[in-house]
């Protein structure tokens, strides 16, 4: 397979035949079934093939996740999922494949795993739900708890630095990277096909809400109350506007992100508008910043999309290259390679 | 012209600094003897630094050979010959050295300063060190520079022909011609005519030399040897496997995919694979010994035929996805190049002490065939056997060649890939309902299920299954089951493989068993000590997991059984284990192979206890 081929639309797939029959184990209320409802509603909306949608995970509540759909699924070891990926990815371009990771489980024991399918750019999407903790562990912190976090493995309190993954895959040289919420549906299937459509590794950070062990860390940016203060949305082309009278903005002064009230027109044109399609990460790496900014809003939508050749299409193609260059092998010739002598 | 002496055999080392092309000259001379049909077998002997500083005893890089007109299965325990380019080449060597050897040393290099580096406190040459040796002094540097004096070059890059002068005097002592080489000048240098005069004067001018000054009493030659009718090249171990493994790809219709991190002696296999992508070979440098094998499992899911080559400190970290391929029992291949000692240990040493490892590395119980290669052309067909096994048990399947195989040359027969045996896959039919746990009676086997296909879409996974549909399941005795039956899955590939033959009586006083690349020196040693008269036979495994049925039988026949390793005894812990027999070790743990004298009495001193 030389080239990427477009998969073609299939109509029959439902909500009924997409469901694999496996009992869903996560527990009731948790982030996680929002997710996969939203999943197979991106599934069913881009009607992919059931047999050419593979999902691959590694270890953790959310990688329980491709038992839960009729599809082709590897549930695989703790942070291996793209490695794994890699491999189905290259062995077969025509399939689209979606790791489903954790905070946990993609950042700390796969961290580098994660690093090195980002720098190579495979067209495979990644879904990491962060829940801040370690949940099928039973709540220890993880690589994104806020330093101080109290659990049982820090009672008082954790150390650790914690992971940005956004400002992680932009330092990765991800091609697409995005921030959804398992509460907000509606924008999570639109990642969620913005991810799909991109041809080449796709990063969406799901905010998802652990109700057993963390309830509540993203109450902020998901009650109707408090939401449209603390959330933007990223649109291409567009200022960053938030709040509820869409009165306040985010502005750039030098190298810092500062918040705008928006009284006038003249306000309004202070304003930078996103832009996604920026090749320089240093922009988009700032923007991932406001997220741990108490005076700004934080960002959902697309961080940065840059259309790059994958590197399953470079990897197929230069195979065709060297066919082309030294002929198709021949294998009787090959093993009479070299200096070869006869015995009568 | 002097004399002409007829010899059986001869095990020659070219060694001098690691710059001073000493592989190079020793891999000309292997192509030269092999031209002539003489049998033979190599050992390259390099230091482990890329260039350690010139005139050390770390920095001596040496290559041996064992030719002969009888077959021959070893690259020779003692050097008759030694080429020694410099003081610290000399010491290195000595104690390996037979009896009157011949010593030919470049007399140049013999400085006060190479000296101190090699730890002579006076000259060798001259205070009776080597009295009891044949020592020919030879001017290398002076003699090279003036066989080139009217060739355009500096100084420096004259001196550098001086091992194809050396290389010429060799071929003289062994009446060898010298086109094969002027041919591989001509090509290795043809967009230089001023390098290929000035390496096919020093070439001939060692030739020359020998031949005009008598330095030699006598010259030597070793006839044919009776070889196997059949078109000949030399192979590495390395180049062997990497051979089977696309042979296999090309039979099977499967794509090869090899996905692998650096890591020496394994580091080639991968780079000559990638050499074959017009096979439609898929390779892979991965990001590290983890991913590769990850990658690779990933891409046997897919359905292409994943594999993976490491040495011992990669297999370690593999073994957490090999306990996953277990699970999902999915066809892969792992290539464990051993070497020695744990952890970084001796990269550029041999060892065989992987086996344990490879049988019990893994969490629970996780078998998974092991089959070990002999010698460095038999890589060959392991590599193809076990590919085929994997496919046809879908399982992973872990290959043993180890640093002295895969570095190691022999002649190689070049088969007809038509007559190969036919590599089977067994594919799940869309048409009919799939249970990706349900397997064929005979050998255990599951369907393989590509995405892709449509109907059948499923899921799986480390998480134990459930028989037949290979849901998650935590039951007790569905999990007792299920590892009964993976169990009995490896056992069954002994039903499908060729069991080895018994090599000598079917009784006696000692049967040697061992495996891997230890066959050589075991091979000689029996057949020596059967043409004494000893009654000492031979059982050489291939298989190592599962263990071929009429082991057990074999065991029973003999007085004594001993089990020669290059290790501290794991297989000899198995078989005592399996067979409940009191079986005797011969270990060393030298990072060098065994050799055939210590083996011999060893043997002696068992048959008389």
């Amino acid at each position: 397979m030389a080239e990427q081929t477009t998969v073609q639309i299939d109509t029959t797939i439902t909500k009924q035949n997409i469901t694999s029959d496996q009992e869903v184990r996560w527990c009731v209320g948790c982030g996680d079934y929002s997710i996969l409802a939203q999943m197979k509603k991106t599934l069913i909306d881009l009607g992919l093939p059931r047999e050419k949608t593979v999902f691959v995970s590694g270890i953790g509540c959310s990688s329980r996740f491709p038992y839960y759909l009729d599809t082709y699924g590897f549930h695989t070891i703790h942070g291996r999922a793209p490695a794994v990926a890699t491999g189905v990815k290259l062995a077969n371009p025509d399939l689209s494949v979606w790791v489903i990771t954790g905070d946990g489980d993609g950042l700390s024991i796969g961290g580098n795993h994660l690093l090195h399918l980002f720098r190579r750019n495979l067209d495979i999407n990644v879904i990491l739900f962060n829940n801040q903790i370690y949940g099928l562990t039973k709540g220890q912190y993880s690589p994104t708890s806020p330093v101080g976090k109290v659990t049982k493995s820090s009672p008082y309190g954790s150390l650790d630095g914690p992971i940005n993954p956004i400002s992680f895959a932009l330092g990765c040289s991800a091609t697409f990277v995005a921030r959804a919420m398992d509460r907000d549906p509606k924008h999570l299937v639109e990642m969620l096909k913005r991810a799909h459509a991109h041809k080449g590794c796709s990063f969406v950070e799901v905010y998802q809400n652990c109700n057993i062990y963390n309830d509540g860390i993203y109450f902020n940016l998901t009650d109707p109350a408090t939401k449209s203060d603390n959330v933007v949305y990223l649109e291409h082309n567009e200022p960053l506007i938030y709040g509820k009278e869409k009165n306040t903005g985010v502005k750039l002064n030098g190298f810092k992100f500062e918040k705008a009230e928006l009284k006038t027109e003249a306000d309004h044109e202070k304003l930078f508008k996103h832009d996604e399609k920026n090749p320089d990460p240093g922009y988009a790496f700032m923007l991932s910043g406001l997220t741990e900014n108490p005076e700004l809003p934080t960002p959902l939508g697309v961080f940065r999309e840059l259309e790059q050749d994958s590197f399953d299409k470079m990897f197929h193609q230069q195979i065709e290259d060297v066919k082309k260059d030294k002929g198709k092998g021949d294998i009787k010739k090959l093993l009479l390679t070299g200096e070869t002598w006869t015995i009568n | 012209m002097k004399d002409v002496k007829t010899l059986e055999h001869v095990t020659i080392r070219f060694a001098g600094d690691s710059g001073d092309g000493m592989q190079l000259t020793g891999n000309q001379f292997t192509q030269t003897t092999a031209f002539s049909q003489n049998d033979l077998s190599t050992f390259p002997d390099y230091p482990a630094e890329i260039r350690a500083p010139a005139g050390t005893l770390h920095g001596v890089s040496g290559f041996q050979i064992h030719f002969s007109s009888e077959l021959i299965y070893t690259p020779g325990d003692n050097i008759d010959v030694l080429i020694a380019m410099n003081p610290a080449a000399l010491k290195v060597n000595l104690n390996l050295l037979i009896h009157n050897a011949t010593i030919i040393v470049n007399e140049d290099s013999f400085t006060s300063k190479n000296l101190k580096l090699a730890g002579f406190e006076k000259n060798p040459l001259d205070d009776g060190t080597l009295s009891a040796y044949q020592v020919i002094r030879v001017e290398l540097n002076r003699l090279t520079l003036k066989a080139l004096e009217n060739i355009e070059l500096s100084h420096k890059e004259k001196d550098r022909c001086k091992n194809f002068y050396a290389l010429g005097m060799v071929y003289w002592l062994y009446q060898r011609d010298l086109d094969p080489t002027l041919y591989w000048i001509k090509t290795k240098f043809a967009k230089s005519p001023v390098l290929i005069e000035a390496n096919t004067t020093a070439l001939i001018g060692g030739r020359n030399f020998a031949d005009s000054t008598q330095i030699f009493n006598t010259s030597y030659k070793i006839a044919k040897a009776k070889i196997e009718p059949g078109v000949y090249r030399n192979m590495t171990g390395n180049e062997a496997l990497v051979l089977g493994m696309v042979t296999a790809g090309q039979k099977s219709g499967l794509n090869i995919f090899l996905a692998s991190y650096p890591i020496t002696p394994a580091t080639e296999v991968l780079q000559f694979t990638s050499l074959h992508k017009n096979f439609g070979i898929r390779t892979l440098q991965a990001e590290d010994e983890i991913s590769a094998i990850g990658i690779a499992l990933g891409a046997s899911f897919a359905g292409d035929i994943g594999m993976t080559v490491t040495s011992g400190p990669g297999l370690a970290l593999k073994n957490e996805f090999l306990g996953l391929a277990v699970m999902t029992e999915l066809p892969l291949v792992i290539f464990d190049i051993q070497r020695a000692g744990p952890s970084t240990g001796m990269p550029t040493k041999t060892e065989q002490a992987d086996l344990w490892i490879a049988m019990h590395g893994r969490s629970s119980e996780a078998p998974l065939p092991i089959i070990a290669a002999n010698g460095p052309v038999d890589c060959f067909n392991v590599a193809y056997e076990a590919i085929k096994i994997a496919v046809q048990f879908m399982t992973p399947v872990l290959v043993l060649s180890d640093l002295y195989i895969a570095n190691g040359a022999e002649p190689w027969k070049i088969p007809n890939p038509d007559k190969l045996p036919e590599i089977k896959i067994n594919l799940a039919d869309k048409d009919d309902p799939y249970l990706p746990y349900e397997r064929d009676e005979k050998s255990l086997a599951r369907k393989w299920a590509l995405p892709g296909t449509p109907n059948l879409e499923h899921r799986i996974g480390g998480l134990e299954k459930e028989d037949v549909t290979g849901n998650i399941s935590y039951d007790a005795e569905n999990h007792d089951k299920m590892v009964r039956l993976r169990a009995e899955k490896i056992q069954r590939v002994g039903d499908f493989v060729q069991e080895p033959t018994l090599h000598g009586d079917e009784s006696g006083d000692v049967l040697v068993v061992s495996w891997g690349s230890t066959y050589g020196a075991v091979l000689t040693t029996v057949d020596f000590l059967r043409a004494k008269g000893e009654k000492v036979s031979f059982y050489h495994l291939r298989w190592i997991n599962p263990l071929p049925k009429s082991l057990g039988k074999h065991i029973k026949k003999f007085k004594k059984i001993l089990v020669p390793e290059v290790n501290l005894g794991q297989l000899i812990h198995i078989i005592r284990g399996k067979y409940l027999v009191d079986a005797v070790g011969f270990n060393k743990v030298k990072g060098l192979p065994l050799r055939i004298d210590e083996l011999k009495a060893a043997i002696l001193k068992l048959i008389e206890e």
